[in-house]
């Protein structure tokens, strides 16, 4: 196991320096000249080549990307080259606990919806509960998280007022303020990873209750609840991890999205005003964080099979 | 009181709105201590029969007509949980695949102990100790290892032997043994066979013994029902049944086992032919197409369960039948 552990570890490492490279090469693939953008058509040939030289846009793009991997390395992420120059460090620091707060909260919802709907269905399957949960799992896969965002600031925010429509309040200032500015786009961004989760452990579950050691368990005569958590649960959940693990990106993306929607300044934000601008450093740096997570989620999920499946942790 | 008693017993599946016979019926029956085998090819109706006992038909499936009583009580007139009271303590399961069994992420302990804290109110110590000492009964070495390992670390003649240990485990009066030794190394089932009929002994364990070879009934059974196409065929004691089988399919059943007492190149007489669909209806007896001696009459009329002290045979013919097989014995 903590060789397995360890040989995981690394390999995230392999995949977070490729797509560390990638991105940064990519970026530079794409038309566009930050100076132009900066300049605006103000400044002359000369000034832009001084800003060129200044910014070490002129060296080759191996060098420039050999300094970019190097300061990485030490945790400088460099200075966005846009706008008040902010470290890229300082911006991501400031827009991570958002996007981390939306996400994890809208996972938090997601699945505390997800597996009691997921059960009741497999449970009492073609009841009319297992069609009603069929149907709204359906209807939220299909609606568009951003489009879900400002169907529910238009009911909770505008016309009930019951919550504050945009912002983020942090988390340090109290849980109502941190909770009543979260729950919305929580729910928006939630809603189509639940329906995701709830459908899988549907099926999963499905696939246990046919099992022989299910049989097994019945014919001991133990009551539904051991059944369903002793015995149904813990084998149903090993398919479904994986998914959960997959769906994370989706989580993270829709975040993304749903941010702008609620002006929350979060990693969405600062990506998407860094492409508008062809602020290279704020780019690769988020590029990297997002990554991250996801790398770090997956493996995660890695860890977590050992945990579920003494199948994998033994052997 | 008779232990178990299966009367007249017919199952039913539905599928699509369309509904067939799968057991015709099944009568046979068990005292305390005894054990009874039940004999027949795949989709004899069988392991159906031991399923309905349990009340774990499966979807669709249904208890058509007929009564299983249990200690005087037919099981199939309870409810769920009244059927779920008796599982486990009352009447005990052990099924054919040993590698399926058995639930591959819970601990052998888990799931060992789990029924003897619900049915016998034990404590997880005592249910502890009670494992240890059921494991050690069964055969299994090192039991404080064992106890912690998972299925995926036991090989299929241990693993059976887990599920022969749950399912003595709730001190049931009754164990039904379905194909317990099909899936297993041939070296390994004789073994678990001796062990799985000693300890129902030992214990005062009715053993239901459900098996498609006769060839391994001989030793542990003292009486024997032979199934097929749904129906019970022959009921005897294992000696008659061996000695004088009537009925032609059980004839061709015991030709059809390999025996060391006869010369070496002795061939074995396999029956002809397959089962019999249950979806096609098939009037008269249901072994007619296959049977040397079918004549009219088995072709258009199910022949009557006759009795002839403890033998009992459904066979138009088994008098003719039986005596053939003497004469050829003889030759």
């Amino acid at each position: 196991m903590a060789s397995y552990m360890l040989r995981r570890f690394l390999g995230s490492l392999v995949v977070m320096w490729a797509v560390a490279t990638l991105v940064f090469f990519m970026l530079r693939l794409v038309p566009g000249d930050p100076i132009a953008a900066m300049l605006a058509d103000a400044g002359g040939a000369e000034e832009i080549e001084a800003m060129r030289r200044s910014l070490g846009l002129d060296r080759s793009l191996l060098v420039q990307y050999g300094i970019w991997f190097g300061n990485m390395l030490q945790g400088d992420l460099g200075n966005s080259i846009y706008g008040s120059r902010v470290p890229v460090t300082e911006a991501l620091a400031e827009a991570l606990p958002r996007t981390l707060s939306l996400s994890l909260l809208a996972f938090v919802i997601a699945i505390v919806i997800a597996v009691p709907a997921g059960i009741l269905s497999a449970t009492r399957r073609n009841s009319a509960t297992d069609t009603t949960v069929s149907l709204l799992a359906f209807l939220g896969l299909s609606m568009p998280d951003f489009w879900l965002a400002i169907l529910l600031i238009i009911v909770f925010a505008a016309n009930l007022q019951w919550l504050p429509a945009i912002g983020y309040v942090p988390l340090s200032e109290g849980f109502w303020p941190w909770f009543s500015h979260l729950i919305l786009p929580a729910i928006a961004v939630g809603t189509a990873f639940s329906a995701i989760i709830a459908r899988m452990i549907r099926s999963s579950l499905l696939e246990v209750l046919k099992s022989d050691y299910m049989r097994t368990a019945r014919s001991k005569g133990l009551t539904p609840r051991m059944l369903m958590f002793g015995h149904a649960l813990p084998n149903a959940m090993i398919p479904v991890i994986t998914v959960i693990g997959i769906a994370f990106a989706l989580l993270i993306s829709g975040a993304v999205v749903v941010e702008n929607v609620f002006a929350i300044k979060g990693l969405g934000r600062v990506l998407i005003e860094g492409i508008l601008n062809r602020d290279y450093p704020i780019v690769q740096g988020a590029v990297l964080v997002v990554s991250a997570i996801f790398v770090f989620s997956n493996l995660l999920v890695d860890l977590l099979y050992g945990v579920i499946d003494p199948r994998i942790r033994l052997n | 009181m008779t232990l178990l008693s299966v009367e007249n017993l017919a199952i039913d599946v539905t599928r699509d709105g369309e509904s067939h016979r799968l057991v015709h019926d099944a009568h046979f029956s068990l005292e305390r201590g005894e054990t009874q085998a039940v004999v027949g090819e795949s989709g004899s109706g069988k392991s159906l029969t031991a399923l309905a006992a349990m009340g774990l038909l499966g979807e669709g499936l249904s208890v058509a007509s007929g009564r299983i009583l249990f200690e005087g009580q037919d099981v199939t007139a309870l409810s769920e949980a009244a059927h779920n009271d008796l599982r486990g303590s009352g009447i005990a399961m052990i099924f054919q695949e040993p590698m399926t069994s058995l639930n591959p992420v819970r601990s052998i302990q888990h799931q060992l102990t789990e029924g003897m804290r619900l049915k016998l109110g034990l404590s997880r110590r005592a249910a502890r100790d009670r494992a240890l000492e059921l494991l050690t009964e069964v055969g299994i070495s090192d039991p404080e290892r064992r106890l912690k390992q998972y299925p995926h670390q036991l090989s299929g003649g241990m693993r059976q032997r887990v599920m022969i240990a749950i399912a003595l485990s709730c001190k049931p009066r009754l164990i039904l043994a379905d194909e317990p030794t099909t899936a297993l190394d041939v070296t390994i089932q004789a073994q678990i066979l001796a062990l799985t009929s000693r300890l129902c002994r030992d214990h005062g364990v009715g053993l239901v013994l459900i098996t498609h070879n006769l060839g391994i009934v001989a030793r542990h059974a003292q009486n024997v029902a032979v199934m097929y196409g749904g129906r019970v065929v022959e009921r005897a004691s294992a000696r008659a049944l061996y000695n004088d089988p009537r009925h032609p399919y059980t004839q061709g059943l015991l030709a059809s086992v390999p025996r060391l007492d006869l010369p070496r190149d002795t061939p074995l007489r396999p029956v002809p032919g397959a089962p019999p669909d249950p979806t096609v209806p098939l009037p008269g007896c249901r072994f007619h197409p296959r049977c040397p001696w079918a004549t009219d009459v088995c072709r258009e009329r199910v022949p009557p369960f006759e009795a002839e002290g403890d033998h009992e045979v459904a066979c138009w013919n088994a008098e003719v039948a039986s005596e053939s097989r003497r004469r050829e014995g003889v030759a």
